[in-house]
This record gives C-alpha cells, structure tokens and sequence, in this order.
C-alpha cells in the first residue's frame, strides 16, 4: 500500500480512537440510561471502525472478523438482550444523586486520561509505532473511564455499560498489539459480554422486584460490624 | 480422554436437570455425575501423579488447548471432590425450603453449570480460554448468590458481580498484554500454533518457554494487571470487599463451593504465571506474592476478631487462607511450594467441611448471627460437634490438615532465612486462631441467654428447623464424608497424592 494511503487511514484512525475517547467521557458523564446506553452503541461501532481500519492497513483479515463480531454483539445484540431482559422502567429513570456531580466527575476523568498516556508509555517503546500510540493509550483510558464510571454511577444500567466499556477499552488495544488472537477467542469473548448483560439484567429485574427501584447504589445493608441483617427493618 | 469426559459430565447432567421429573431428579442427577466425575478426575490425577502424560485423543489441533499436568490435575481433583460433598449436601439442605419445583431445578442447572466452568480452568491450557472460564464462573454462580432473593442477597450478588468482572477486565488486559509481549519475542513476528509445549505457542508451557525473550516491562505490566484483577476474585485484600457478602448470602453448599474451591481455582490462574515470571530476567513476582498475601492474612485475621455472622466468619478464613497460600509461594522455595500445595488442599476439604457444618447449624438454628446462637451442643450435639470439628481444622489445631500445611509453610520459610516474614505470618496465623475459637467456643459451649429468640430473623421465617434426630441423611453423610480427609490429611498421606504434590509444586518453579 502507497504511503499516502497509509497516511490517510492513519488519520481516520485518529479521528475513530479520538472519538471513542469522547465516548468514553460521555459514559461517565451521561445522566439518562438510555443515552448511557446509545453512547456505548457508538463507542462500540467507533471500535468496530478502527479494527476495519487496521484491518485494510494491514490487509489482515481477523481484524475485519473483529470488527464484524463487534458491530454484531455489541451494536444489535446487547441493546436487544438488555431490553429482554431488564425492566424497561430503567431507560427512562434519570440519575439525580450520582455520587459525584459531573463536572469533578469529568475532571478527575481527564485525570485518568492523562494517567492512561503515561500507563501506555512503557508499552509504546516495545512494540512498534504507527496505530498503536493511538490505540494503547486510548485503550487503557477506556479501561481505566469504564472502571471510574464503576466506582460513580449507581443505577444498574449505566454499571452495566460500565463494565463493557471497560472491555471495549481492553480491546481497542488488543487490535493494534495483539493483532493475531485466534478469532475463536474473540468470539468466546464476545459471548462472555453477552453473559455479562443477560446475567446483570436479570439480576436488575430482580433487585427492583424487591426494592422497587434500580439504583444498586442504595443496597448497603452489607458491611462489617454495624447493623446486623436481624436487627434491620425492610427485609422480609 | 477422560479428561473431556470429566468437562462434558456437568454439562450433560444441566440438559437432564432441565427435564421436569420428579424433585429429586436434578438433585440424584447432579450427585451422580458429579460423583462420576470424581471418580475419573481421581484416575486422571492418579495417572498423572505415576509421570505419565495425559493425552487426549483428538486431533493436533486441539491438543494446544487442552493440558493436564500435576498442578492441573491437583485442582481438577479438589474441584470434582468439592463438587460431589456440596452435591450430596445439597439434596438435604434445598429440601428444607418447599420451594418450587421449577425454582429448585434452576439451582441444579447453575449449579451444574458452575461446576463445569470451574472443571475447565485447570484443564485448559490457553490462557485467554482460561479467562472466558474464569468469567463463566462469575456468571454461573451470581444466581446462585442471589438464589434466596433477599435484600441483602441481591445485594451481595451485585457486588460479586460488578467488582468481580472489573477485575477481569483487567485480566483480559493483562492477559492480551501478555499475548503482545510473546508476540513481540518472536524475532519473525510470525505466529503460529506450534506443539503445544515449545515456544511461541500461547498457551501456560508455551509462555514459560517464550519468557526469557519477551520485553520485561510487557511481562511485569501483564503480571501486575493479572494479579490484580483476578486477585479481586481471589479475595486478596484490599479487593476482597464482596467476599464475605457472596460467601455469607449463598445458601450453604453453594458458599462451600464459592469459598473452598472457585478462590483456589482462581489462585492457580495467578499460581501459573509465577514460572513465567522465573524464567525471565530479574522479574519481582515473589515479592508481591509476599507483600500481598501477608496484608491479605493480617487484615482477615483482625477481622476475624469482630465478626457477627458466622458464615462471614468462614468467609473472612479463605481471606485469611489465600493470604497463607500466597506468601507461601511468595516465599519461593521448593519446600515452601509444597507446603502451598498442602495448604491448597487443606483448605479445599476444611473450608467445604465448615461450610456444610455452617449450614447444619443455619438449619438447626434459623439465623446466621453469632451472638444469637449459645449452647449448641445441647440443643443439637451434631451442629455443635461439626462446627467445633470444623472451627479447630481451619483454624489449625493439630492434629487436622491445615496444622499440617501451615506448619510445613513456617518451617519452609525458616530455612529460607525469611525471618520477618515467618514471624508475622506465624503471628497472624494464632490471632486467626484465636478469632474463630473464640466465637465458636462461645457458639457452642455459651450459656444459652433467654432473651429474644431468633425466630424473627430473616432466615428464620421460611426455614423449618431441623433438630438433631430429623436433620437429613444426605446431610449427614456429606459432614462425614468432608471430614475423612480433614481429619485423615492431618497425619497421613497417601503415596499417590504426595507424588502430586511434589509434581504441583515443581509446576510452579521453572
């Protein structure tokens, strides 16, 4: 492939991984569930997008079976399975308290961006350059959001996607330093990411049956020597 | 072969558990063949402790993903003998509850469904298979956390699984750094699935041979994202904050398979990369191992001490046990491998046998907190003899299994000159000892006090106890049969098992 070319796909890369990061900070930050839920939709076709990328690039035809199984499993069926299976009241709730308001949320996310870049440093030296000192550090930044977002949001939802972000971070760097993991693997994977959503949305369903509400972050009953289960009013 | 078999046993009893006969259909389907699959796990651990290699008859291209060495076979065996005590204990202790038929069958097809993702961790060889497996274990138990569908159930099985997926999150990244920095050690770039013991092919042999070329820094980010994030499953402080939740809400069997055997299971995924790390160049595996399990065993033994539940109690003890196993390696002599090999297994059959007695007692007395159960002895001899039984194992009296290992782990790091460390490991290790003592004591022989009794508590109300003389068969039987070898372990071993030992503990030197 001609330089120019390889240029131009460098660049588009640019653009797919920058804006995957902007998802990312839209996931810690988004109060509405379903627009949690749309962002991750679009984060996970930008992945989609850069695998095809380095995909063309490299001429490799795993990568475009990546991004094929990313566009399938996390665009189309996820959204579908989370309907199935948690209560559709959960789209329209809005998350009032978070634990932080959002913007110290997003400034200590752009803590975590930065940090990712100097996490990614040691890895960019030993492997070789071009996509890759995109990818790794916007990968780990994912992965590191997806957690942050993890430790703020506590409606069920929006944890969920939490986590799947966090996978989508992991991978945005496995397509540009793992390139050759046997599809089958990526395959397993994602399977696993659509475990994780029928698992959890049972779970939702099952936590809101009992307390009426989806926010997981209200169920605090567990900890160590303070109220015991007997003493507690509420339980069945 | 009968490796695959072994695999293909729980997933066989899940379709039939799915077929609407009787009650006790899922139930005698789940114990036999789980039972089936002790006894081909045994051979296979059998053939592999004699150095024979266990092939599997498929074509090559399967080879690379299927592995059984001592180490493997070890954990296959515990697994398949947990499986089977928690299976028989089981049909009395779901009984007790008149649940629904359909309910009951959805326990045994995730029960089953556990099982066979715990069987594939150690059988698996390709590291990122493993951590599908690893996953599925999350996955499979997190209804059976919630099974009881309380409050509190609900929510330890939300934290169980948010907390436990964020680790492995990190392990996948782990793991893919891992696979990158293979990658990068091979000088043609090329990769392709070789044998499946020689280099360049990912899979547990293929690495440690790899590991000498591979860029350290890719190598150490790799260990520490691994150890981090399935250390979260493991219990290592300070991520094991939804272990006692998990472990205290799950009905009994269920906590004795999450406790005694998923941590262990766990524990070898991090156990196998430490030859990995040997080979390559001034790596500092040993030294976290250290660092880490001693905090691990120092904060579980302090909170031992303030414990209200005694199944959190139980819980907070694998903390404790996984800190003890984990400095042991940490330590890095072969006799300190051994002595973790030993502890792995006493802690198996201990941590399982409490467990079931927990549950004996939960049946007995209705309500899980320490301070409402006084007398025991008297108002059920067979709860209270269990769990006095149970509390001296795990907590190290000699003459039992645990006293055995952690004796051989000290005195492995005495003669490694780590001093410091022994010291504090033997310290933490009496204030365990003292901690779950003194509330089993207190349990068992207390003066029963007249006030409130528990039958408001939240267990209490669906719960018909069972007093001594109508506490079911099948539960009995699994008490007597977990406690053989605790109580056997303790001053004997069998020839075949310590060649598996030694064999186990040579996997994890280079």
């Amino acid at each position: 492939m001609s330089d120019s070319t390889n240029q131009l796909l460098n660049n588009l890369n640019a653009l797919v991984t920058g804006l995957f990061l902007l998802t990312s900070f839209g996931i810690v930050a988004m109060r509405q569930a379903r627009g949690v839920l749309h962002l991750f939709i679009a984060q996970s076709l930008l992945l989609a997008a850069s695998a095809a990328l380095l995909g063309l690039r490299y001429t490799s035809d795993h990568l475009y079976g990546v991004a094929l199984v990313n566009v399938i499993s996390k665009a189309i069926i996820v959204p579908w399975l989370l309907r199935k299976t948690a209560p559709s009241e959960v789209y329209t709730r809005r998350e009032v308290d978070q634990v932080l308001n959002i913007p110290t949320a997003l400034l200590i996310a752009l803590a975590f961006a930065i940090l990712a870049y100097f996490l990614g440093l040691p890895l960019l030296n030993s492997v070789a350059p071009e996509f890759r000192s995109l990818n790794v550090p916007i990968g780990i930044a994912g992965l590191l959001l997806g957690a942050f977002t993890l430790t703020v949001r506590r409606e069920a939802v929006p944890l969920l996607i939490g986590l799947l972000a966090m996978e989508n971070g992991a991978f945005l760097c496995d397509i540009a330093i793992a390139r050759n993991l046997p599809l089958l693997v990526e395959l397993a994977i994602a399977t696993d990411g659509l475990i994780i959503v029928f698992i959890m949305g049972v779970l939702t369903r099952a936590v809101q049956k009992q307390i009426g509400a989806t926010a997981v972050g209200e169920l605090d009953s567990l900890k160590e020597a303070t109220v015991e289960p007997a003493e507690k009013e509420g339980t069945k | 072969m009968s490796v695959l078999i072994v695999l293909l046993l729980p997933l066989i009893a899940t379709a039939l558990v799915c077929l609407p006969f009787k009650r006790s259909w899922a139930a005698g389907v789940t114990v036999v063949s789980s039972l089936a699959a002790l006894v081909l796990s045994a051979r296979v651990a059998w053939l592999v402790s004699e150095g024979n290699s266990v092939t599997v008859d498929l074509s090559a291209g399967w080879l690379k993903w299927i592995a059984v060495d001592g180490l493997s076979a070890l954990i296959l065996l515990l697994i398949a003998f947990v499986a089977t005590t928690a299976a028989i204990f089981s049909v009395g202790y779901m009984a007790h509850g008149n649940l629904k038929p359909a309910k009951l069958r959805l326990y045994y097809i995730n029960y089953n469904l556990f099982v066979f993702s715990m069987l594939a961790i150690p059988v698996l060889a390709e590291p990122t298979l493993v951590w599908i497996a690893v996953e599925l274990t999350t996955l499979c138990s997190a209804l059976l956390v919630s099974f009881e569908n309380t409050r509190e159930a609900l929510e330890a099985a939300w934290k169980y699984v948010v907390l436990s997926l964020m680790g492995a999150g990190m392990a996948l990244f782990g793991f893919l750094v891992l696979f990158a920095a293979m990658q990068a050690s091979l000088s043609t770039g090329a990769y392709t699935w070789v044998g499946s013991g020689s280099a360049g092919a990912y899979t547990w042999d293929g690495l440690v041979a790899t590991a000498p070329t591979m860029p350290p820094v890719l190598l150490q980010t790799a260990f520490l994202l691994i150890l981090i994030g399935l250390g979260t499953k493991v219990g290592l402080v300070p991520m094991h904050t939804w272990l006692p939740d998990a472990h205290s809400q799950a009905p009994s069997p269920v906590c004795a398979l999450l406790s005694g055997i998923e941590t262990t299971s766990i524990l070898y995924v991090i156990l196998r990369l430490f030859p990995v790390m040997q080979a390559a160049p001034n790596s500092h595996a040993e030294t976290w191992a250290l660092v880490l399990g001693l905090i691990s065993v120092g904060t579980a033994a302090f909170l031992l001490l303030q414990v209200k539940d005694y199944k959190r109690m139980f819980a907070f003890s694998t903390v404790e046990h996984m800190g003890i196993i984990l400095t042991a390696v940490g330590l890095g002599a072969s006799a300190a491998g051994y002595g973790a090999m030993q502890q792995i297994v006493s802690h198996c059959v201990t941590k399982s046998f409490c467990f079931f007695a927990a549950g004996t007692v939960l049946l007995t007395v209705g309500t899980r907190r320490i301070a409402s159960v006084r007398g025991l002895i008297r108002q059920s001899p067979i709860a209270g003899a269990a769990l006095v039984f149970g509390g001296l194992a795990i907590a190290g009296a000699p003459p039992m299994a645990v006293f055995l290992s952690e004796f051989s782990i000290l005195k492995a790091g005495l003669t490694q000159k780590e001093y410091v460390a022994t010291g504090l490991l033997a310290i933490f290790i009496v204030i365990a000892f003292f901690g779950i003592m003194l509330h089993v004591n207190r349990m068992v022989f207390g003066a029963p006090e007249n006030e409130a009794s528990p039958t408001n508590s939240e267990t209490g109300s669906t719960l018909q106890r069972f007093t001594a003389s109508t506490l079911p068969v099948s539960c009995r039987l699994a008490l007597i049969l977990a406690a053989v070898p605790v109580l056997v372990l303790g001053f004997y071993l069998p020839q075949p098992l310590h060649d598996l030992l030694t064999q186990a503990a040579g996997a994890l030197t280079k």
